[in-house]
């Protein structure tokens, strides 16, 4: 595979390294000349140095053969701006961007550039998973195949603690996947019993997350995420 | 119109001061609050005084654009220093807003051609330069 990475910076270089030591062939571009002189040393004829968002630096790094081009800039627009040309100009199969600012989001959906990676949401995910009064955890989300797959804790309160998983009824699109119970995982069947305190694995259909919330742990319904 | 200019440098003033002045309501955004001083220089009244809005705000944030008025802006000039933001907001402008006409300040000619293949209105002031260079090398070729 042959893939171009824009920006040096740690988490280009650390790509670059991960995959040329996979045995891809890699390019990185950096802009910065400090930067890529210190790169350099180590990369040698892997790295190039340029603006990755001009299409002469894109073109010598060779993008139209490119099978991946990753863009991992320190700035948002300019990572836009080179997955949009390597997807619509050059062709480009498989395009990843990163996301800086995570507000930014919506303009890389906007412009239909996906996959993104946020370090920022990443830890969100983790800090949300680590402190339980998040209340809903998304774990996954799969946009393309419309489903995601969310993790929740059941309150005292929701209508379905304390009865078997036959007696719940659960809004059509939702699903239990696995239920979380002191410490250990166990895929429910339909006598198991749900109880309040469990962490449940649910998978459903995007936009039911407001039901799913009233109806398992009602009482943080109202409360800011 | 209404006309909306991000981006409030020598380019983004003069063209915010003229479309004032000729009778249109502009609103333009910085992200620099001292970019107001552009506004007001070798003028008789203040910007505001003169009946032009300004917002301070990066051109990514939305709510910034809304309180800048984006949505009901006739046309939407893209103008700070970066190409890339330029390119990037007025595709937002035309993509999110639906406003009617968009244009960008793209230095890099390279840039500026393949957007405008793809249908963006760019304005590349490095190619209009170029082009004047070009005849100015040419005409001097006929004197000596």
């Amino acid at each position: 595979m042959y893939a171009v990475v824009i920006g040096g910076g740690k988490v280009g270089l650390s790509l670059t390294r991960e995959l040329v030591a996979k045995g891809h062939e890699v390019t990185l571009v950096e802009s910065r000349r400090s930067r890529y002189l210190n790169i350099e040393h180590e990369l040698q004829h892997s790295v190039q140095y340029g603006d990755g968002t001009e299409l002469w630096v894109l073109e010598r790094a060779g993008i139209q053969r490119a099978d991946l081009v990753i863009a991992v800039t320190g700035d948002d627009e300019d990572n836009m701006l080179v997955c949009q040309v390597a997807r619509d100009k050059y062709r480009c199969d498989h395009i990843i961007a990163r996301v800086n600012n995570p507000r930014n989001y919506s303009h890389f959906k906007l412009l239909g550039i996906q996959p993104v990676v946020s370090a920022t949401d990443l830890i969100l995910r983790l800090i949300e998973h680590e402190v339980p009064r998040y209340g809903l955890v998304h774990l996954l989300a799969l946009e393309e195949e419309g489903l995601e797959i969310i993790e929740l804790e059941v309150s005292a309160e929701s209508p379905a603690a304390g009865k078997a998983l036959s007696e719940i009824t659960m809004p059509d699109g939702s699903l239990f996947i696995s239920v979380l119970r002191h410490g250990s995982g166990f895929v429910p069947k339909s006598d198991s019993v749900i109880e309040a305190g469990d962490r449940v694995l649910l998978v459903l259909e995007p936009g039911l997350e407001e039901t799913i919330i009233a109806y398992l742990a009602p009482e943080t319904a109202h409360a800011p995420a | 119109m209404f006309v909306l200019i991000v981006g409030v440098g020598r380019v983004g003033a003069a063209v915010a001061k003229n479309a004032l002045s000729t009778g249109h309501e502009v609103s333009v955004m910085d992200e620099d609050p001292l970019s107001h001083e552009r506004l007001d220089a070798g003028q008789a009244t203040s910007w505001e005084d003169a009946g032009g809005h300004f917002t301070v705000g990066t051109a990514l944030e939305l709510d910034a654009l809304r309180e800048a008025g984006i949505e009901r802006a006739d046309l939407f000039i893209a103008s700070t220093d970066g190409d890339n933001t330029n390119l990037i907001i007025a595709q937002i402008a035309q993509k999110q807003f639906g406003v009617q006409k968009v244009i960008a300040r793209v230095m890099d000619p390279a840039r500026a051609a393949w957007y405008r293949e793809q249908g963006l209105h760019t304005i590349s002031p490095a190619q209009e330069a170029i082009g004047m260079f070009i005849d100015a090398v040419q005409a001097h070729a006929g004197v000596v």
